[in-house]
C-alpha cells in the first residue's frame, strides 16, 4: 500500500490542495449565497432539480411505471385538504351554486380541435379508477380512490399540434391575493406525465363525486408527484410549447413561489 | 495488509512514530461528508418544520403521530408554550421545541428554531433546494467512499474480528478511564471505533434510501422500497431517526477526538498524519 507513505513534502502539499481546493469550492459556491436567498445560490442549488428530473426520467420515462396502487382497504379515512378548500372567486360560487350543471371544461391552446365539456361529455371520455397515495410536499401523505377521465384520451379527441410540448390547467380558486393576478392557481406538466395511463380529470373520489374542498367538479391526478401538482378546481386545460409567458413563468402557482417545477421528489 | 496504517520509522520523533493514518481519499470524503451533512441536518429540520410529526405505515396517523412538535395556544392564537410528543408522553420544550423565538424575540411555532434550520426563516421551498443539492452531493461522495471501501479493502479495518467482539468489555473500561490504545495497538481502530464507524457506514445508504422512498417518482420506479420500509410515512421515520443517531454518534465522535488528543486526531484527517503514542514500560 504504498500510497498510504509519507511522501515527500511538496508532492503530498500539491495533490492534497487540489482535491481539497477542488471540493471546498463545489460546497463553498452555494453557501456563499447562504441563507439569503440570493439568485446566485438558488440557481446552483436549482441545478440539482434538473439532475433530479433527469435521474427520475430514466427510470419513469419509457416503460411508464404505475404509481403504487392499494387495496380498498388501505383509503384514508380522513383526507386531509390543502391549499383552497373554498374557493370564494364570483364565477366559482356561481357554479357551485348550480351544481356545476353549467360548468364546461375549455380545451385549447396548441389543439387542432378545441372543446367545451360538460361533466356529462367527460363521464362519457375512457375512464380510469385508481386508489393512489397523495403525497403532499409538506412531507403528509393519505390514500383515497380516485375516477376520471383519462387525459390521454382526452388529448388524442382534441388533437395536439406537433409544437404542444406541456399541458397547463387554469384553475377557479385564488390562492394569494395579487395586484396582477398571479395569485390565481394553475400547473403545467410535461408531455410524458400528460400521456400517462394513471394521469386522469378526476370527477370522483372515494366513490362519490368530488366534494368542494378536494376540487370539485373537476381535479388532476398526476400520480408519481407531489400534491401540489394535483390541479384542483381545474376550469381550462392549454396545450403549450412553454409556460414562460404564463403568470410568473415558473409553470404553476407554487413553483412561481420557489417550488420544483418537476415534484417527483 | 490488513492495518489501518503503514508504520513508519519514526524521523525523529521522541515521542513515537508518525504513520499515515487516513488515506488522500478517505479525508476527502470525510470532510466533503461532514460539510453536507450539516447542510442537510439543518434543511432536513426546515423541511421536518412544514410538518412536524412522525408516523408509521403509509400514510400519515394525524390523530396518534408517535412524535410530534406542537405549540400550545392561546385564544387569540398565540403560542405560549412549545410541546415535544413523544409515544402520548408530552414534554413542554418551549424556548426550544415547538415554538422558540423569532426574529423579534416573540415565542413563534416553529418544531425545531430558527437557529437550527436552513434557511434560518421558515422556507420549505428553499429547505428542499438546499436539501436535495447536497443529497446529490453526499450520495456522489459516498459511491466514492464506499467503492473505497470494498475495492481497497477499506472495510477490513472497520470489521471487527471475534477477538474483537470478546474485548468489548475490556474496551469500555478503558474508554471510561479514557485511557487510549498505545503502541502497536493504536495502529489500528479498536474494537469501540471499529462498531462505531461501521455503524455509520451501514446508516448512511439506509437513511439514503428511506430518503429516496419519500419521493412518489422513486416509489413508482422502484416499489420495492415501499415493501422495504413498509410505507412513505414509516420511511420517513426511519429517515429521522437515523438522522438522530447520527447526530448522537457525532457528538460523542467530537467528544473523542477532544479528549484523545485533538490537534494529533485532527492532523490525522488533514494531512493524514497520525503520531502513535509509544506504550509507556
Amino acid at each position: 500500500m504504498s500510497e498510504r507513505l509519507i511522501v515527500p513534502q511538496k508532492q503530498r502539499f500539491t495533490r492534497r490542495s487540489l482535491l481539497i481546493g477542488l471540493g471546498a469550492g463545489a460546497l463553498a459556491a452555494p453557501l456563499a449565497g447562504c441563507d439569503s436567498g440570493s439568485p446566485q445560490a438558488l440557481g446552483i442549488l436549482e441545478r440539482a432539480e434538473a439532475l433530479t428530473h433527469a435521474a427520475q426520467r430514466t427510470f419513469l420515462g419509457e416503460n411508464a411505471p404505475l404509481a403504487r396502487e392499494f387495496p380498498p382497504g388501505e383509503i384514508s379515512a380522513y383526507f386531509k385538504p390543502n391549499g383552497t378548500t373554498d374557493p370564494e372567486d364570483a364565477a366559482y360560487v356561481a357554479l357551485k351554486k348550480n351544481n356545476f350543471a353549467d360548468w364546461k371544461l375549455e380545451v385549447g391552446g396548441l389543439v387542432e380541435k378545441p372543446m367545451k365539456l360538460s361533466l356529462a361529455d367527460l363521464h362519457a371520455l375512457p375512464s380510469r379508477s385508481q386508489i393512489t397515495r397523495h403525497d403532499c410536499v409538506e412531507g403528509w401523505s393519505c390514500i383515497g380512490q380516485w375516477k376520471g377521465a383519462r387525459l390521454s384520451a382526452l388529448l388524442a379527441q382534441a388533437g395536439l399540434k406537433r409544437e404542444a410540448r406541456y399541458i397547463a390547467f387554469f384553475c377557479a380558486d385564488t390562492l394569494e391575493q395579487t395586484t396582477d393576478n398571479t395569485g390565481k392557481y394553475y400547473e403545467t406538466i410535461g408531455l410524458t406525465d400528460a400521456l400517462h395511463p394513471q394521469t386522469i380529470l378526476a370527477y370522483e373520489m372515494n366513490y362519490a363525486p368530488l366534494k368542494v374542498e378536494h376540487g370539485a367538479p373537476l381535479r388532476l391526478r398526476v400520480e408519481r408527484q407531489l400534491g401540489y401538482k394535483q390541479a384542483k378546481y381545474i376550469m381550462r386545460i392549454e396545450a403549450i410549447d412553454d409556460f414562460a409567458k404564463i403568470s410568473r413563468g415558473r409553470g404553476g402557482f407554487w413553483e412561481d413561489r420557489g417550488y420544483e417545477w418537476y415534484a417527483g421528489i | 495488509m490488513t492495518s489501518i496504517s503503514s508504520a513508519l520509522p519514526a524521523r525523529a520523533a521522541p515521542s513515537g512514530r508518525v504513520i499515515v493514518r487516513h488515506s488522500a481519499l478517505v479525508r476527502v470524503c470525510h470532510w466533503v461528508n461532514a460539510i453536507a451533512f450539516v447542510v442537510l441536518l439543518m434543511s432536513g429540520m426546515q423541511i421536518f418544520n412544514a410538518d412536524p410529526q412522525l408516523t408509521w405505515g403509509q400514510t400519515t396517523n394525524f390523530d396518534r403521530p408517535f412524535f410530534s412538535l406542537s405549540a400550545r395556544e392561546d385564544d387569540n392564537g398565540d403560542p405560549t408554550a412549545g410541546v415535544t410528543t413523544i409515544f402520548g408522553h408530552q414534554f413542554n420544550t418551549t424556548g426550544v421545541l415547538g415554538a422558540s423565538a423569532g426574529d423579534d424575540g416573540t415565542l413563534e411555532e416553529h418544531g425545531f428554531p430558527n437557529w437550527a434550520t436552513l434557511p434560518h426563516y421558515q422556507d420549505l421551498a428553499m429547505g428542499r433546494r438546499w436539501h436535495f443539492f447536497f443529497a446529490w452531493i453526499l450520495v456522489i461522495n459516498g459511491l466514492v467512499y464506499f467503492l473505497n471501501l470494498i475495492f481497497r479493502r477499506h472495510i477490513r479495518e472497520l470489521w471487527p474480528s471475534l477477538k474483537d467482539l470478546k474485548d468489548i468489555p475490556h474496551a469500555i473500561v478503558q474508554h471510561v478511564r479514557l485511557r487510549f490504545p498505545t503502541g502497536d495497538e493504536a495502529l489500528h481502530y479498536n474494537v469501540l471505533q471499529k462498531l462505531a464507524y461501521l455503524s455509520v457506514v451501514i446508516a448512511f445508504p439506509i437513511l439514503v434510501l428511506a430518503g429516496l422512498t419519500m419521493s412518489p417518482g422513486v416509489d413508482a420506479a422502484f416499489p420495492w422500497l415501499l415493501t422495504l420500509f413498509h410505507g412513505r410515512q414509516t420511511a420517513r421515520a426511519v429517515h429521522f431517526l437515523l438522522a438522530t443517531y447520527l447526530v448522537l454518534f457525532i457528538i460523542v465522535h467530537l467528544v473523542m477526538v477532544v479528549l484523545s488528543g485533538p490537534i494529533n486526531n485532527l492532523r490525522s484527517m488533514i494531512t493524514g498524519r497520525y503520531r502513535i503514542k509509544e506504550t509507556e514500560r
